[in-house]
């Protein structure tokens, strides 16, 4: 078939990359080789727009043992222990079909893990949708839940934390973003890189099918009459054998078969033998013949662009391919030698005797074209003097109406979809402010949370990126672990768009600055471009998802309140700041002005305080301050510990709106009873560390002086009701 | 004491039990769906999980697997068969057990903290629970809608062979404690000989203070005691 333009452009190439892929193989390519210059080409894989500033985060502390660059991030959690760690993706398949699209990005997300050789014992995901009331959301938010409980629940690993947003932006492009986290020895860590030539080339798993065929839309009718082509571009998921292909992994990594090893996820063969040739300096030949195949009569082009799940390459010691391919074939799974790897440096593809494409390694993976694209600095509005009648807005009305809006409504009717117990080693479930799992057998835990701010990012970007780091480190350290690292999922629209660029690189800055200061660099993590439908684009959302260290589980914290009697504090200052808060946009419908800045100085300081004070065991409970203010995390300790509150405003410089509803970052609600008070005090005082005492905690109600009085069942009743509503269960 | 953990293909709560029974000092061995002869046991365990991916219907498949003709045996011999979630399914498939499990009755899958009350605590897996009748123990299934018809109900409700209610806190047992339709809020039931149990419920999950309670403790302890 002659290459025209038309498929060049079909194939998403530009007419000068095009240019660049002739002088870089000195050759005009084939169909073929085209389109799998087209899967390691296109932005999902290369990062050509967004190299450039990722390059520019902090990748590196004492913790880290693999950064950027693997399937998957590693830190060291002692005692040989290391824990193997990635968010990923998966918006542009689960708008389409929402259940297959989440369900696969889960399975995706965890075959990053354990092909490093760990065991995933938690996944989390960040979940936003369209407004509640635009007629997709419904269906789609039905069938993302039920998409990632059946990938996890199926695999037996707990799904144990998340979040679930709504803005009218994500009305055309949801986001799916899944994390998944394994626990391996450190000795015991797989990499893809791949060495020494003539070694046999594995292929196991799943059999390959005509799903997920990269760019189907261009793949049909002039390549193909055959109307099979035209099946979705979305592949279809079977956590069972996932399942299957992760116990038949890890009892093969039980010694050292594997010299390397990929999954095949985005651009499948193709990607995973570049990946692993490339990192290696090798090359690699492949008899395509002996690809297993779901269907009949595929071509050469299907097999190496087909995205069928629950597949993965292996590169094995050739005296231990006979006793590899019977634990494969126990476990019911295909295994099969196509190929071996080579010392030309060439990807080398052969069919039906002749050899189909011949590409230089190098080619397709280092000589990606980077771009350096144009960018605007986001303008961001000034904090203005509000114009509003506050006496119009009860507290109480507004509590309660935050407490309704389905971002701040309480979410278990999402949570309880997936199994979060499964592995028995869930200490803290959904609904705190991190997930904690207890390291199998030993009294050592980590805790992980996922969080994202996107509508403090588009207000301001630099800010909103600090921000979204910073509270992923307060939330590890509010069940009183040590924050280590994170893996970011950075969703933007269209990045051929100054603005929309502009937005990336400055989140990335504010990212970064947060990261530097906390030490809590960036080890994994994926970037989404293009989450745009007819010029309108979602809020810039980076999703972080962090990780933290509990050395002794007896000394974590929850922040459900414990006892009566006792005194809540605030940890941090209170100024105010109402712009970009809930109450602001839930109650009086003004969505402008600047989200609130995080103090990095204050943040460290007020967070290591909060964490010696756990760690000496002098709170009964923490509970950090984020979306919505002093009222709701309270609200949340009240109802979560079925205790009540007496409060009093402790402030009369700034109106009690202000001080309630605020979202002033680096603060932290903490409970004390009367016996650990005074040494809390003390050590508060000796460090120069900002606090207010709010009030007591008391049976049954919450108070503010001389303002309302509810009971908690009403607070409870009130936070569980939008889910439940919503799909009217009530 | 002995057990075998039976391992299909997708159980995913195998390792769970293991460690459980193994807590209790229960000699447990794990038993791979393809061996013929089930090793000699005191208890065999059907795990939770998706065995053979739940297709065709939810334990079905292992159910014609190649072990269960001895888990048949030992079972018909009076030997102890415990069947949790997953386990529970295939029991009933088998057989061994009546009735069906259908899907939740609100049609989503359910993961959460249950209290049940302790009907029959004359057999060897619920001895322990003599001191304590009201018991929180997790779920976490999509199929656990126990169905049978009314005279198989009353068999169960006269003969005492019901195990386990969804209860409240309290032990109140209706509607409103019923977490997924299931025929006079059943959650678990016994053989005529009750040496066989199937129960929704998860033991294996709460066998630990840290891991917010004990409950399921108590089982393992009554099958070491009643040995």
């Amino acid at each position: 078939m002659k290459i025209t333009p038309e498929i060049i452009d079909k194939h998403g190439i530009k007419p000068e990359e095009y240019k660049k892929i002739i002088s870089l193989i000195e050759k005009k390519p084939n169909l073929l080789e085209l389109g799998i210059f087209s899967a390691m080409w296109n932005e999902h894989c290369s990062y050509k727009s967004s190299k450039k500033y990722l390059k520019t985060l902090p990748t590196k502390n004492k913790k880290v043992i693999q950064g950027p660059g693997e399937n998957a991030g590693v830190i060291d959690i002692e005692d040989n222990d290391a824990i193997v760690f990635k968010i990923e993706s998966h918006n542009h398949p689960s708008f389409i079909e929402p259940y297959q699209g989440a369900a696969t990005g889960v399975g995706g997300i965890l075959r990053d893990v354990f092909t490093m050789g760990a065991r995933p014992i938690a996944t989390l995901n960040s979940i936003h949708f369209g407004s509640h009331e635009h007629p997709k959301t419904k269906n789609l938010l039905n069938g993302v839940v039920s998409g990632i409980g059946g990938y996890g629940n199926c695999m037996g690993i707990p799904t144990v934390g998340g979040e679930v947003k709504f803005d009218s932006s994500y009305n055309e492009n949801i986001l799916v973003n899944a994390m998944a986290v394994g626990l391996v020895k450190k000795n015991k860590i797989f990499y893809s890189k791949a060495k020494g030539t003539d070694q046999p080339v594995i292929y196991v798993g799943s059999k390959t099918g005509r799903d997920g065929i990269h760019g189907a839309s261009m793949a049909s009718a002039e390549f193909d009459k055959n109307a099979e082509a035209k099946k979705p571009t979305v592949q279809v998921g079977d956590p069972f054998t996932e399942k299957l292909l992760l116990e038949a992994c890890l009892e093969l990594m039980k010694d050292d078969s594997i010299i390397s090893i990929q999954d095949m996820g985005a651009a499948g063969l193709t990607s995973s033998s570049v990946e692993m040739a490339s990192k290696g300096n090798l090359g690699i030949e492949i008899n395509l013949n002996k690809i297993p195949c779901r269907e009949d009569k595929m071509t050469p082009y299907e097999m190496m662009l087909s995205e069928s799940q629950e597949r993965m390459l292996l590169i094995l010691n050739s005296e231990k391919v006979e006793n590899a391919k019977k634990i494969f074939i126990k476990w019911g799974l295909d295994f099969s030698v196509i190929g071996k790897t080579t010392n030309t440096k060439n990807l080398v593809l052969n069919f039906d005797g002749e050899e189909v494409a011949n590409l230089p390694v190098n080619s397709l993976s280092n000589n990606v074209p980077i771009y350096d694209r144009k960018w605007k600095k986001n303008v961001t509005s000034i904090k203005k003097n509000l114009q509003i009648d506050f006496k119009s807005f009860k507290i109480l009305e507004s509590l309660k109406k935050i407490l309704m809006s389905p971002n701040n409504a309480e979410k278990s009717w999402v949570w309880e979809q997936y199994d979060h117990t499964v592995m028995g080693d869930t200490i803290q479930k959904p609904g705190g402010d991190s997930a904690v799992i207890r390291i199998h057998g030993k009294n050592k835990g980590i805790a992980i949370t996922v969080d994202s701010s996107a509508h403090y990012c588009l207000a301001n970007p630099v800010a909103g990126g600090k921000q979204i780091v910073s509270e992923a480190w307060r939330n590890l350290i509010s069940v009183g672990a040590s924050p280590i690292a994170i893996t970011n999922c950075l969703n933007f629209g269209n990045p051929e768009k100054d603005k929309i660029m502009g937005q990336f690189v400055e989140c990335i800055d504010g990212i970064s600055q947060a990261c530097t200061y906390l030490d809590f660099p960036v080890v994994s993590g994926n970037v989404s471009f293009y989450n745009e439908t007819q010029n309108k684009a979602i809020l810039p959302t980076p999703t972080i998802g962090g990780v933290g260290l509990l050395k002794n589980l007896n000394t974590m914290m929850t922040k459900n309140i414990k006892e009566v009697g006792s005194y809540i504090l605030v940890i941090g200052k209170t100024l105010g700041h109402l712009h970009q808060s809930e109450f602001l946009i839930e109650v009086v419908g003004i969505k402008d002005g600047p989200p609130p800045e995080v103090n990095l100085f204050n943040e460290k300081n007020n967070g290591l305080l909060v964490q010696a004070l756990i760690s000496k065991k002098l709170l009964n409970s923490v509970h950090d301050i984020s979306s919505g203010g002093i009222l709701i995390a309270l609200s949340e300790m009240c109802i979560s510990g079925n205790i009540g509150a007496k409060i009093k405003i402790p402030n009369d410089k700034i109106r009690p709106h202000e001080y309630l509803f605020g979202e002033d970052q680096s603060r932290y609600l903490i409970e004390v009873n009367e016996k650990n008070k005074n040494e809390v005090y003390k050590i508060l005082e000796k460090n120069s560390i900002f606090y207010e005492m709010l009030g007591k905690t008391q049976k049954d109600s919450l108070v503010l002086d001389k303002e309302f009085n509810i009971k908690l069942n009403n607070l409870n009743k009130l936070n569980s009701f939008w889910f439940r509503n919503y799909f009217k269960e009530n | 004491m002995k057990s075998s953990v039976i391992v299909f293909p997708g159980s995913n709560c195998d390792r769970d039990v293991a460690v459980a029974l193994e807590k209790f000092q229960i000699k447990n061995q794990m038993v791979w769906h393809d061996e013929i002869n089930l090793p000699k046991s005191d208890l065999v365990v059907l795990p939770g999980g998706f065995s053979y991916g739940d297709y065709l219907r939810t334990g079905c498949i292992a159910s014609k697997s190649r072990i269960i003709n001895d888990v048949i045996k030992h079972a018909k011999n009076g030997g102890l068969v415990l069947g949790i979630c997953n386990g529970f399914q295939i029991l009933i498939e088998t057989g061994l057990l009546s009735g069906v499990l259908l899907r939740n009755k609100k049609l989503r899958f359910l993961s959460k903290n249950v209290f049940l009350k302790v009907i029959n605590v004359d057999n060897k897996f619920c001895l322990n629970y003599k001191k304590k009748d009201i018991i929180e123990l997790p779920i976490a299934h999509n199929e656990g809608n126990y169905f049978a018809s009314k005279e198989q109900i009353k068999k169960l409700e006269d003969e005492n062979l019901v195990a386990f209610k969804y209860c409240s806190e309290k032990g109140n047992i209706n509607k409103s404690t019923n977490p997924n339709g299931s025929s006079n809020n059943i959650a678990g039931i016994l053989n005529d000989q009750k040496n066989i149990l199937g129960m929704m419920p998860h033991p294996e999950r709460l066998i630990d203070p840290l891991l917010a309670g004990e409950d399921g403790s108590l089982m393992f302890k009554s099958l070491i005691k009643s040995l």
